[in-house]
């Protein structure tokens, strides 16, 4: 991986909902990467903000869910002069592939990005195979 | 709580800042090599409030400096990808970032607080004595 670039600012995305909610707040996708080893599936997410009893992991009929609250109630005697960033609640949803062992899941968060390990099951795992 | 719906200030603080999108408020004193990270600018009374996304970014990582009205941001931010690994979905981005800005009031740099928390930073800037308001007594 290249450290020595620059970094840039990622504009945030916005949830993009099928139903109308009952409130117009705005919920944001947190930025998020997947990545796979041999074990299993880690996915990281970036939630500014959000404390780690303010995250609720999902996981129903195979699709995980993952919703972070943040505490705006910090922001209620501040007056914006100049803003860069909106500011909302994070939920994000990704489908399971069958290979994970879903009773295993680890969560951790630190420094506002919360890392899930998906382990997976083991008739999923690579095996070597020997050449007869 | 009658009446004081969660969401409604929520929605309230949302539109407020929507509302100050790159206000010209700061116009031109924001300098430095880039614009990362993001900074959301408040007052809370007399003085000011900074509160900047720095998520991923750990709190040994960061430098903050201020200089008579001027804050500077440098720092950088890893990713670690545990060697091996097969990457499927890269949203998040690493990297070095420097960022200069320059308030146009008058602040006190040596009574900056800053508290860093949950990849979330809160920068507690006071005015300058000088520059708080008065209020003029009309002579009798």
């Amino acid at each position: 991986m290249t450290s020595g670039q620059e970094l840039e600012v990622q504009q945030k995305r916005e949830v993009q909902k099928k139903e109308e909610g009952t409130t117009p707040t705005r919920v944001f996708l947190p930025t998020t990467d997947i990545y796979e080893t041999d074990q299993g599936l880690t996915v990281s997410m970036e939630m500014p903000g959000v404390d780690k009893s303010n995250v609720d992991i999902n996981i129903d009929d195979g699709v995980l869910t993952i919703e972070g609250r943040i505490d705006f109630s910090k922001y209620q005697d501040f007056r914006p002069v100049y803003s860069e960033y909106n500011i909302g609640n994070f939920r994000r949803s990704f489908s399971l592939p069958g290979s994970i062992n879903q009773e295993h899941i680890k969560a951790e968060m630190k420094d506002g990005v919360l890392t899930l390990t998906l382990p997976k099951a083991e008739k999923a795992k690579p095996r070597q195979i020997p050449i007869g | 709580m009658f009446g004081m719906d969660p969401f409604a200030t929520l929605h309230r603080i949302q539109r407020a800042l929507e509302t100050h999108l790159d206000s010209d408020w700061l116009s031109g004193a924001t300098t430095g090599v880039g614009a990362f990270p993001p900074i959301n600018l408040f007052q809370q009374g007399h003085d000011f409030v900074a509160v900047v996304e720095l998520a991923g970014v750990k709190p040994d990582a960061l430098n903050i400096e201020a200089k008579e009205n001027s804050l500077r941001l440098s720092g950088s931010k890893f990713i670690d990808y545990e060697g091996k690994a097969s990457l499927h979905r890269r949203e998040r981005i690493e990297g070095s970032f420097d960022r200069t800005i320059t308030l146009p009031v008058r602040i006190d740099p040596d009574r900056i607080k800053a508290e860093f928390r949950d990849g979330l930073l809160a920068l507690f800037i006071p005015r300058a004595e000088s520059d708080k308001p008065r209020s003029i007594k009309i002579g009798e």
